[in-house]
């Protein structure tokens, strides 16, 4: 019975799968050439990649949004409590020098790799998101390699860390210096965004890096 | 030709990984199969002319996300041997 029941919903998933396809297919090429339109506007938003420029200026309001919801994510995470005593914060598995010797030597690089993408945003691929991935991942590496624990009750450097990337990227839309709400000033658009990107970068490593690090211990105290 | 074959390569791997990782009955098979599918997805980005994509993939989908599941993955064989 079980089996007649998963033929019948793989062979509809595999129909509308195929019908999906084929309409995609069928669809006529876009008569908005997007590009074009924001080739002709590159020169007034301050950077000259299209990709960041859209990201950060054209539709700025999306990753604010965007930054928000991280942000939200993991203030749900860090409000889980332990349902068992945690093992303790550091990674507990036998001593394993060469894990710990790449460790050592790969978390700088990423740490250099990370601003290289922050800064190469402006004009090749890369920007606030990949640069945040790469840091939160070499926190994740340093803590399964056992040379960093993981977090208890966030302090509260922690705390102004997570919030000053969605802070500043708000205290910047609202500055209304041309009356509209996310409007940079020509001139000054480009350090506006390389300033946005920097406290992104901050802010979604320490995020990504907490989805992962949060390991609440039941008998602590919350810290004030 | 050899890109064609390339691609058609690649949206097989996709979807056999995809496949599989669903499928199969190991946890651990399961994520590892997650992570080869975030990498190929990586890929497909990139020969779709998206590079920033690409290497958010490549970070969140395959790196983060992958971990993410291997420690769940710990810490269930960790709760199940403990309960039994």
């Amino acid at each position: 019975m079980t089996l007649l029941v998963r033929l019948l919903v793989l062979g509809s998933t595999a129909m509308l799968g195929l019908a999906l396809a084929a309409a995609m297919l069928q669809l006529a090429p876009p008569e908005v050439r997007l590009t074009e339109h924001v080739g002709t506007q590159l020169n007034v938003s301050g950077v000259t990649h299209p990709v960041t420029a859209v990201l950060l200026n054209f539709r700025g309001y999306d990753t604010l949004l965007e930054i928000a919801v991280l942000l939200l994510a993991l203030l749900g995470v860090l409000t889980t409590t332990a349902g068992e005593p945690s093992s303790g914060l550091w990674m507990h598995a036998a001593p394993q020098p060469i894990l710990q010797s790449m460790a050592r030597i790969l978390a700088p690089i990423m740490v250099l790799d990370a601003g290289y993408l922050l800064w190469a945003g402006s004009d090749r691929p890369g920007g606030a998101f990949q640069a945040g991935a790469v840091l939160a991942a070499a926190g994740v590496l340093l803590y399964l390699a056992g040379l960093m624990p993981a977090w208890t009750s966030p302090g509260r450097l922690l705390r102004i860390g997570l919030v000053a990337g969605f802070l500043l990227f708000l205290s910047v839309a609202t500055l209304r210096p041309q009356g509209g709400l996310l409007q940079y000033p020509p001139r000054w658009a480009g350090a506006l965004i390389l300033a946005i990107e920097s406290g992104l970068t901050l802010s979604l490593a320490l995020i990504l890096a907490g989805l992962f690090l949060w390991q609440p211990n039941e008998s602590e105290e919350p810290e004030e | 030709m050899i890109s064609i074959t390339f691609d058609i390569l690649l949206a097989f791997a996709l979807l056999w990984s995809a496949v599989r990782a669903m499928t199969v009955s190991d946890l651990f098979r399961a994520v590892v199969l997650f992570i080869v599918f975030g990498l190929l997805m990586a890929l497909a980005w990139a020969r779709l002319d998206a590079p920033d994509i690409a290497l958010a993939e490549a970070a969140i989908g395959a790196g983060l996300a992958g971990a993410l599941l291997l420690d769940t993955v710990g810490h269930l064989r960790a709760r199940g041997r403990r309960r039994s």
